[in-house]
């Protein structure tokens, strides 16, 4: 799914709104959070304290909450960069004449997902060496006889469904949500075209459910960037404490 | 308008499966997540790191400070309280010992006191005893060779005329005077 092109315009592939926007978001985090800390002030600044606010949120109650101990500050650069870069994206959609959260098209959701996959097994594999798919497969205090119930569950659960719901549950909400609204607008300019007067007067009930949603779809945005993040974090943290699980 | 979106959703319908990612936009999100990946592991994390570790050393050397005071403080009072006790210890037993030196002082002088005294005393007995004897000796020696003298003259003159008799005795009183004197001298 590819929206007509801005360059060349009107094109089937080229350069669309979505990757500007990508390119945009990029811009947009690195240099707010580049200007907050760079003062480094004992007593913060507002902005310096908006930036710790939102660097703390991350490395505190995601980092450091799930994956704790002394490890958790290896992954922060990787939770803090997933967040912003998947929240910046999703609020586009909330945001008049932008209108479009980045992750509706699927292609950003897989690579990210993707890059979460790599990153976890890469994790457990370097922490466990190739014993780490026994220690992910193979649940400890099991009764041998379940055991081949188990591990297939076990390796579609882990291996091939992670990664699947990890990238569609990020693309799914965006697009249903943009979807939403989008119909929502789409209904209210053709109820408003009719001559039917009572007809174009239920114009004002699709407005009053278009905005519910809307606030709804912002609070998603929102929801899911930290939803995303979080599993990062629980894999992650799944990973590295293998032989505990 | 309805033309219009039915047209674009049959157009599409082939090409348009939600599912199917576009590759020049996973390049684009790769692309753009990598550098802000960089940026965030170069710059920003190190930085608010930084900064954080700056300010729990700041927070934490003042509080390790305050509390080093807290304990030099109350090390001092504990040691200024040890002198107080200490120097009012000193005091009392300084005091005790006045006054038993006193004491013993006052009763040694009394005891010297006493003795000089009674030395005086002494001496005073010795010596009047002393003279008694020699007035004793010196009157024995004296006494009739006075009395032989006087009765001689006594008898020597009329012992019939009183006055005579009381002007022989004045006289003779009188050269006893004088002789006196002169032993005295």
């Amino acid at each position: 799914m590819h929206l007509p092109a801005i360059l060349p315009w009107g094109a089937a592939d080229g350069f669309s709104k979505q990757m500007l926007l990508v390119i945009l978001s990029v811009v947009i985090i690195a240099s707010f959070f580049l200007l907050a800390a760079r003062k480094q002030q004992m007593v913060p600044g507002k902005l310096q304290f908006a930036g710790e606010m939102a660097y703390g949120f991350v490395r505190n109650s995601i980092a450091k909450d799930i994956i704790g101990g002394k490890d958790f500050m290896k992954y922060v650069p990787l939770l803090f960069s997933l967040f912003f870069f998947i929240l910046v994206n999703n609020i586009y959609g909330a945001i008049p004449v932008l209108q479009l959260p980045s992750f509706s098209h699927v292609g950003g959701a897989y690579v990210l997902a993707a890059i979460v996959y790599i990153t976890w097994i890469g994790i457990g594999i370097k922490k466990n060496g190739l014993r780490y798919f026994k220690l992910a497969t193979v649940p400890s205090g099991v009764p041998f006889y379940i055991l081949p119930i188990v591990i297939p569950i076990e390796i579609i659960s882990n291996f091939l469904v992670r990664p699947v719901t990890h990238s569609l549950r990020l693309f799914a909400t965006m697009l249903a949500g943009h979807l939403i609204v989008m119909i929502a607008g789409s209904g209210i300019e053709y109820l408003i075209m009719q001559e039917n007067i009572l007809l174009k007067g239920t114009s004002v009930l699709v407005l009053a459910g278009a905005i519910a949603m809307y606030m709804l779809e912002a609070l998603i945005m929102a929801l899911q960037a930290y939803v995303f993040t979080l599993l990062t974090a629980i894999y992650i943290e799944g990973a590295l404490h293998a032989d505990s699980h | 308008m309805n033309q219009l979106i039915i047209s674009a959703a049959t157009e599409g319908a082939a090409a348009a499966n939600p599912l199917v990612p576009n590759a020049w936009e996973m390049g684009v999100v790769l692309a753009g997540f990598a550098v802000l990946f960089f940026i965030v592991v170069k710059f920003v994390v190190p930085m608010f790191e930084k900064t954080f570790a700056e300010r729990a050393e700041a927070i934490e050397g003042g509080i390790a400070k305050a509390e080093k005071a807290q304990a030099e403080a109350s090390a001092a009072l504990e040691e200024y309280k040890q002198q107080l006790t200490d120097a009012r210890a000193e005091a009392n037993r300084i005091r005790e010992e006045a006054r038993a030196e006193g004491a013993q002082i006052l009763a040694e002088l009394k005891e010297k006191a006493a003795a000089e005294s009674a030395r005086i005393t002494a001496q005073a007995h010795v010596q009047i005893e002393s003279e008694r004897q020699a007035a004793v000796v010196s009157l024995r020696s004296e006494v009739g060779t006075l009395a032989t003298t006087l009765a001689g003259r006594i008898v020597g003159e009329s012992l019939s005329d009183d006055e005579r008799a009381a002007r022989v005795v004045d006289r003779f009183l009188a050269e006893l005077e004088n002789q006196n004197a002169g032993v005295a001298k």
